[in-house]
């Protein structure tokens, strides 16, 4: 199970082992990180899941559909680059070690 | 001085939500969150989409994990049911006989699905979809049924009708006016989804009502429908719409009329009592009036609303309303109340599979309606809050930049 930090705004860390197949959102909802809402379960309809990805592992993470590209268009905190709905980051090998960046606020 | 108390009644999105946006504001008393099925707080949603098609597991579906109510310290109370509550004397009495004292309460107490008065309604295989429970036994039907009538073609028929028609069942939906969804969308994405339906197999009855049940050995057989027909059934769902439960605050002494009555502020004419969610009916600028809302958007949003006065930032409800529905591979998504429109542009080509019903009463742009357009509908949210408006022609006009027009306005999700 690949090792997921999330880092909250004022640099608190919590490390997750997501099993592969789960989202990173679905993750923090089971485990209770904080920061994460989810409002609607998942199904692309909220931008309430909103993280930010360490740049440099962007290219670790699955490509975006132009359905993540619009509803990011809708994220309560400031879009940037690496910004990612965490619900569409299902965890592959490849998510090893990987960090996210919880933004300010999801409402 | 005891520590104020907060009673939410009813464990469902609203009320969660309630529950755990008062810790998040800082409410320092008691938080007790009552409801009455024997789980945890769960998403209703995936119940007749995903979760019934066996596409994803019930840990899918709880809200939080039962840590989180120890942590956050909310008391949850479920499998307990409030048989009254006493305002003078600010308690709770419970079906168990206990009593909880209550400083604020918040009614989220939902609705119940609506039963179908005709001769044989109680056979067994004649079932609801609302609860866990529901869903559970229509997931474990839906292995053997082969002939299936759906009673109601509102969002839940239709998303359990897609699913039985995929789980290779034969699929009769049965509908007493001529337009599916009609309470909710245009004529135009009604019939959209009409032809869709048929085209996935499914049989339709439109302007069709059921006089009776038929049944044999306590099974049922089929259905009896307004225009004589007797269609064969090994499954029948009944889907007809829900009833606000209303009946507490009613026997309390509060305003109902299509809900729980109540103003701005979400605040009954009691103003430690509120109510949200399914059972709420509530003044909105997003239609002609008055409003009782099914959706998630409205209990989550309503939830934070009320948790935000109780702790003393208190703000008129304004938010834009939203909904989604997902049938077969088409994905419904509607921003705003659209019910009341005089004028639809469509945006987009229908025959593609993508577009887009914008709804407008006069020049003032009410909602819109997506069929697998999710970028309008992210837009539209924010173009539903303020000026400058969206014209007709600019709606229609697809080289027209929606996102551009929609960067102009404010960027909170608010009614101005």
């Amino acid at each position: 199970m690949p090792k997921v930090t999330y880092v909250h705004p004022d640099g608190a860390r919590e490390v997750l082992d997501i099993p592969l197949g789960t989202s990173v959102m679905r993750a923090a909802i089971l485990n209770g990180v904080d920061g994460i809402v989810a409002e609607c379960g998942g199904e692309m309809m909220c931008a309430t899941c909103h993280v930010y990805v360490e740049p440099d592992q962007f290219d670790r993470t699955p490509p975006q559909s132009d359905d993540e590209k619009a509803m990011l268009e809708f994220t309560a905190s400031e879009r940037k680059p690496n910004s990612r709905l965490s619900c569409q980051l299902v965890a592959t090998p490849e998510f090893e070690d990987l960090v996210v960046y919880l933004p300010e606020t999801q409402v | 001085m005891p520590v104020p108390v907060a009673a939410i009644i009813g464990a469902g999105q609203g009320g969660f939500q309630a529950a755990a946006s008062l810790r998040q504001e800082g409410f320092d008393g008691r938080v007790v969150l009552i409801g009455d099925e024997p789980v945890l707080p769960y998403q209703r949603p995936p119940l007749s989409k995903s979760y019934l098609a066996g596409e994803t597991g019930i840990e899918d579906l709880w809200l939080r994990p039962t840590e989180f109510y120890a942590k956050q310290q909310i008391e949850l109370i479920h499998g307990d049911t409030v048989a009254e509550f006493d305002r003078a004397g600010r308690r709770l009495r419970m079906a168990s006989g206990r009593e909880i004292p209550w400083d604020h309460l918040v009614l989220a107490t939902g609705a119940r699905y609506r039963p179908l008065a005709v001769p044989g309604a109680e056979l067994d295989g004649v079932l609801p979809l609302r609860t866990l429970a529901d869903a559970d036994t229509l997931r474990q039907r839906l292995d053997e049924a082969r002939e299936v009538v759906v009673v109601g073609a509102g969002f839940i028929g239709l998303e359990f009708a897609s699913v039985a028609i995929a789980r290779g069942a034969d699929v009769h939906i049965v509908e007493i006016t001529l337009q599916p969804m009609g309470r909710v969308v245009s004529a135009q994405t009604s019939q959209f989804f009409t032809d869709a339906h048929i085209r996935w197999g499914a049989k339709v009855s439109l302007g069709t009502g059921v006089t009776r049940i038929l049944g044999a050995n306590g099974r049922v057989t089929g259905v009896e429908t307004t225009d004589g027909r007797r269609l064969s059934a090994d499954l029948v769902l009944v889907c007809i719409g829900v009833i606000p439960n209303a009946e507490l605050a009613g026997k309390a002494g509060l305003a109902v009329d299509n809900g729980i009555v109540v103003d701005e502020h979400l605040a009954s004419r009691d103003p430690s009592i509120f109510a949200i969610g399914d059972c709420a009916n509530f003044p909105t600028p997003f239609a002609n009036g008055r409003v009782r809302l099914e959706s998630v958007q409205n209990a989550v949003d309503q939830g934070r609303c009320v948790a935000a006065h109780i702790t003393g930032h208190p703000e008129p409800y304004q938010r834009v309303p939203w909904f989604w529905s997902d049938q077969g591979d088409l994905k419904l998504q509607i921003a705003g109340i659209t019910i009341w429109h005089d004028n639809a542009v469509t945006r987009g080509r229908p025959a593609d599979g993508h577009f887009s019903i914008f709804c407008f009463r006069g020049e003032r742009l009410i909602g819109v309606e997506s069929v697998n357009r999710p970028a309008d509908h992210v837009v539209a949210r924010r173009l539903l809050t303020g000026e400058p408006a969206l014209s007709p022609e600019q709606a229609a006009d697809e080289d027209y930049d929606l996102r551009a027009h929609a960067r102009k306005l404010p960027a909170s999700p608010r009614a101005q």
